[in-house]
């Protein structure tokens, strides 16, 4: 069962065009991402399928109803993680889940029975009674999150959930992501982190510019667009685009980046060998696996952060 | 998953939650609304009240009363105002702009009108402990004589509401937080508070300048006021304009204030 269906989805500020036109539906239980830069479209159409914000043009059905028409019913149903975090700064972590609860229209005590559950859930149990403003950044977030469950949603949606976060706070989120992934909750991500999509999303669309650049499961994208292996090679900046020349015929492809040059190929450490056998020496040289970022790369000439 | 979810009340009252939620807010600033609930008209009572009412009534008498008397309904209406202004203007930018929190109430199924709705409420009972506190220090003073007196403390919270309403539409569209701030305070509160006949009749004005008064509604409001604590003569058709006017400033006000902030939130 479709749980997001939304078919050339259009959305303007003016004359600027944010989202151009895109389709994908997303089923029940399952993990999907909306993967791309900053400006790709990817917050405007979560706000459009959070039922907060109008669409231009094209058809749009969560839960089997139009966000424009049931706009509160559907948010009954979601949960939100936005990529700012709202929370209420004078009130306690506690407070923050209880308001939140209520402003879905939940009872009382239902709300304050789940409180403690969802403390514990965002690793907060100890500041249950202090002031938000007293959080750190990751802190803050796992907030958020735990009050977005405050209402068993049906789907869960994450606005750049780990951007600006530390490494291990990261992976801490990640983990709590991964519980409700294993509990069936659908989950909804935008990210410009491909490591983030590859760790969390069983399937994802590739955005740029308002439009879909490719779609399918992480591993799959990979496959089809682009080798098994890379090798990244360094010769200093003024040296680096000296080398395209004589290093394209050797690879699948070369992509040439500011600081250093990609070279995709099956076999990182066969590719190495071969160039140092022409005696061709780089500073610094890497062989790793292929990501979704090297799809980006190929699919738009451009890397995720820029 | 969550059939539960269909008893939950979508309904037209959700705006009641969010006046929870910024009574919680408000709570925490206790200490402070109450200090300033107090020593607001201690201080206008000592400085202006005493002071210059001693000057007036060791001559003669205004308005055929006391001068604390004249000056109690102006004082309380303008306490309402002040008190909703803050109350409205604060959590609008603060939902909007600063934390945005508004969003987050959006994204469940509160919608603009119940924020707008709840700000507003909340406000309202903040305003109305403000007002009943400055009464009970005015019945101290001995300011407030008849049990007629007590008719100026819903006339100060109409007053309040009336002007609050419009205020809370305006500040949902505003986009610079201190332009906005600066303008309402200095160039709206201050000419209203001094020229809506708070400290003198406003027909002691010269006619040019009348006009503020008569789109105040603190001048509404005290002219009420006065009339309904200590039986100031006035007209049937003022009667009539005082309380039409504030019903319909309030009406107005409010039906913006739910559009403004829907359309705000859509954006």
């Amino acid at each position: 069962m479709n749980l997001i269906e939304v078919d050339n989805l259009t959305k303007k500020f003016g004359d600027f065009t944010a989202v151009n036109g895109i389709s994908f539906a997303v089923k029940q239980g399952e993990s999907f991402g909306l993967l791309g830069p900053n400006g790709a479209g990817k917050s405007s159409t979560m706000r459009i399928i959070a039922a907060t914000s109008q669409r231009t043009s094209g058809k749009v059905n969560i839960l089997g109803k139009d966000p424009e028409k049931h706009g509160p019913q559907i948010r009954a149903h979601l949960g939100v993680v936005p990529q700012q975090d709202n929370l209420d700064e004078e009130l306690t972590c506690a407070e923050n889940l209880y308001i939140y609860g209520r402003y879905f229209g939940l009872p009382k005590k239902m709300v304050i029975a789940k409180i403690d559950e969802l403390l514990e859930f965002a690793q907060l149990t100890e500041k249950k009674d202090n002031k938000v403003n007293s959080l750190s950044g990751g802190m803050k977030r796992r907030l958020t999150i735990a009050r977005a469950l405050v209402s068993d949603p049906d789907i869960l949606m994450l606005d750049e959930p780990t951007t600006g976060l530390d490494p291990q706070a990261r992976h801490i989120l990640w983990d709590r992501l991964f519980r409700l992934k294993e509990k069936g909750v659908t989950l909804l991500i935008t990210t410009h982190h491909m490591d983030e999509a590859e760790q969390l999303c069983d399937r994802l669309i590739v955005m740029d510019k308002g439009q879909i650049m490719a779609e399918g499961a992480p591993a799959e994208l990979i496959k089809q667009y682009s080798s098994k292996e890379v090798l990244e090679v360094r010769f200093g900046s003024e040296r680096n685009a000296q080398m395209v020349d004589k290093l394209k015929s050797l690879a699948a492809r070369l992509e040439e980046l500011p600081d250093r040059l990609l070279l995709y190929t099956d076999s990182g450490e066969d590719l190495l060998a071969k160039i140092t056998a022409m005696n061709i020496h780089p500073n610094t040289s890497l062989v790793r696996r292929s990501s979704l970022e090297d799809v980006f790369l190929r699919l738009t000439g451009r890397s995720l952060i820029e | 998953m969550s059939t539960k979810t269909e008893t939950r009340s979508i309904s037209a009252t959700g705006f009641r939650f969010v006046v929870e939620a910024r009574v919680r807010n408000m709570v925490k600033w206790s200490r402070i609304i109450i200090f300033v609930a107090i020593a607001n008209p201690i201080l206008y009572l000592v400085s202006i009240g005493i002071g210059v009412g001693s000057l007036i009534d060791s001559k003669n008498t205004l308005d055929g009363v006391a001068y604390l008397t004249f000056l109690a309904p102006a004082l309380l209406a303008s306490a309402a105002i002040q008190g909703m202004l803050d109350e409205v203007i604060f959590p609008t930018f603060q939902g909007f702009k600063w934390i945005k929190n508004f969003y987050a109430m959006n994204a469940t199924p509160l919608t603009g009108a119940d924020i707008a709705g709840g700000v507003f409420f909340a406000a309202l009972l903040r305003t109305t402990f403000t007002v009943v506190i400055y009464w009970l220090v005015l019945y101290f003073f001995g300011a407030l004589k008849n049990p007629t007196s007590l008719l100026a403390i819903p006339t100060a919270i109409f007053a309040g509401a009336s002007f609050g309403s419009a205020i809370l539409a305006l500040a949902a569209r505003a986009k610079k937080d201190d332009f906005f701030m600066m303008i309402t305070g200095r160039f709206v509160m201050m000419p209203l508070f001094l020229f809506s006949g708070t400290f003198y009749p406003l027909t002691q004005m010269p006619t040019f300048l009348q006009w503020i008064g008569w789109i105040s509604p603190l001048w509404h409001a005290t002219d009420l006021g006065r009339y309904l604590t200590y039986g100031h003569k006035i007209s049937g058709v003022a009667l009539a304009c005082h309380i039409v006017y504030m019903s319909v400033l309030l009406i107005f006000g409010l039906y913006f204030a739910f559009r403004n902030y829907t359309k705000r939130l859509a954006k």
